[in-house]
Order: structure tokens, then C-alpha cells, then sequence
């Protein structure tokens, strides 16, 4: 539960795989991709912004852009984008996007993974909508996966 | 038309407009005088804010004879907390499958 007057959301998750495992899936773009779902059209660089598209079914026609902010060595990866922003019909580059950081921490199992997403307070209203919409169809596919996976592993 | 988010979250950024938010979410509307009563604060200045949380659409005022009796609407507090779940549940999601990416 995210608490009442926050702007943002912050997660976090401790992974059995070593720190420089999962620093290589987070800031690798080809990696980030595989788990993220979108398919990036060049490597993660400080201060640079990179598209690719998404390859999450039925939104392969999307495209998908963050500008990557900071690149800390293993500590630290964060880029800026417009969450929902979708629609090619609408030119968002002169909406404040929102910030997402990933913070790593070396744990006696693995690593720790804080994920925080700030900067909701600056998200236009009308985009709430569409947050529901995808959501929806989002557990659909999620049930879909595991579904899949159980059948495989049967 | 819902006010924007900014509105709200602004709104939500003040000790005493916060603290007449806990006075009316009790549910009973209240006049100005019952608002102002134990608190530190003018009358000038809560009517101020109330006209804040108004505006937010948090507050609504409604006439009872000559006096204004303001009350707590949830709807668009539980807008945003709403907002906030989907992209939560969003990141559930992605970490779920970045886990199992990195200890495959």
C-alpha cells in the first residue's frame, strides 16, 4: 500500500544473484529489455536518450523512450520518462516526466533492489485513465504466463 | 471535469489544511466557527484554506440558513492513492520478472 499523500511509489526486492548479475540486467539495454519487455534501439549512456519499442503483446507498436540520468557502477542507474505515454498522436515532451531510480546494495544472499518512481504529482489527470485500461489487461496476460509456464513444467 | 493532481497533491501540502481534512473526515459537515474552535489558527486563514481544499475538490460547502457548513469529500484523494496502486502493482510485476531473469 502506498502511503495516502505521497507523490511517489517506491519498491523494493532482494534477489538471490550477485550485485554486478543484476547491475548488467538493469543497465545492459539488450538485458533491461528482456525482463522490461521492450526491445531498446541503443545502449543505456548518462545524460542520453534512447527509444525502443515495446514487445509486450499487443503493444508492439508502441514506442518506448527514457532519457537515462544517472550511471553509478553498481550503485546506482535512473532515467526519466513519461509513464503511459503512448499515444503517437501526442507529443509529450513538454510534460514533466517522472524519475526512476534503481538503487543496489550487496546483501549477505545477493542484492537488495530499491525501485522508486517520483514526480506523480506532475502526471496530467487523463493519463489515470489509461493506467486502468492497461492494468486490466495487464493481469489478463499475467494469468496467461503462468498458465504457459505451469503447462511447460507439466 | 476532476481537478488535476497537482491541485490535489498541493492542496494536501499545508499542516493545517491537512489537520482540517482529519476534523471533517469524521463525516459531519462543519461550520467555520466549529473548525476554528481549539485551534490557533483565524478565522481569516481557515476560510482561506477551506477555499483551498474547495478548489481541490476535497472540501464542499453547502448553505444551511446564514451559515456555511463545509465537507470532507474522499473521491479525489482516493483517485490518487488509486493511481498510485496501478503503477505499484506495474513494478510488482517487472521486479517479479527481473527476479526470476537474474537467478535463472
Amino acid at each position: 500500500m502506498n502511503e495516502i499523500y505521497s507523490d511517489r511509489v517506491e519498491k523494493q526486492i532482494e534477489l538471490q544473484a550477485s550485485v554486478s548479475r543484476v547491475w548488467g540486467a538493469l543497465t545492459d539495454s539488450n538485458e533491461f529489455g528482456e525482463w522490461f519487455r521492450v526491445k531498446m534501439d541503443g545502449p543505456f549512456v548518462a545524460g542520453q536518450a534512447v527509444q525502443g519499442h515495446i514487445t509486450y503483446p499487443g503493444y508492439e507498436h508502441l514506442k518506448w523512450e527514457i532519457v537515462v540520468q544517472a550511471i553509478e557502477p553498481e550503485k546506482l542507474f535512473s532515467f526519466t520518462w513519461h509513464p503511459y505515454a503512448i499515444d503517437p498522436k501526442v507529443n509529450y515532451s513538454k510534460e514533466i516526466p517522472t524519475l526512476v531510480e534503481f538503487r543496489l546494495e550487496k546483501t549477505e544472499s545477493g542484492a537488495l533492489l530499491k525501485v522508486t518512481e517520483s514526480g506523480f504529482d506532475k502526471v496530467p489527470a487523463e493519463r489515470r485513465l489509461l493506467a486502468f485500461r492497461m492494468n486490466d489487461r495487464g493481469w489478463a496476460e499475467q494469468m496467461k504466463n503462468i498458465e504457459q509456464y505451469v503447462a511447460q513444467k507439466a | 471535469m476532476r481537478p488535476a493532481k497537482a491541485v490535489i497533491f498541493a492542496a494536501l501540502g499545508d499542516d493545517t489544511r491537512l489537520a482540517l481534512i482529519a476534523k471533517l473526515s469524521g463525516g459531519l459537515p462543519s461550520s467555520i466557527s466549529q473548525l476554528t474552535a481549539g485551534s490557533k489558527v483565524t478565522r481569516q486563514a481557515i476560510t482561506k484554506h477551506l477555499r483551498v481544499l474547495q478548489q481541490a475538490g476535497i472540501v464542499r460547502c453547502s448553505r444551511r440558513g446564514r451559515e456555511s457548513l463545509f465537507e470532507f469529500d474522499p473521491a479525489p484523494i482516493q483517485g490518487i492513492i488509486e493511481y498510485l496502486d496501478v503503477v505499484s502493482t506495474q513494478w510488482d510485476h517487472a521486479l517479479a520478472r527481473l527476479k526470476s531473469f537474474v537467478e535463472k
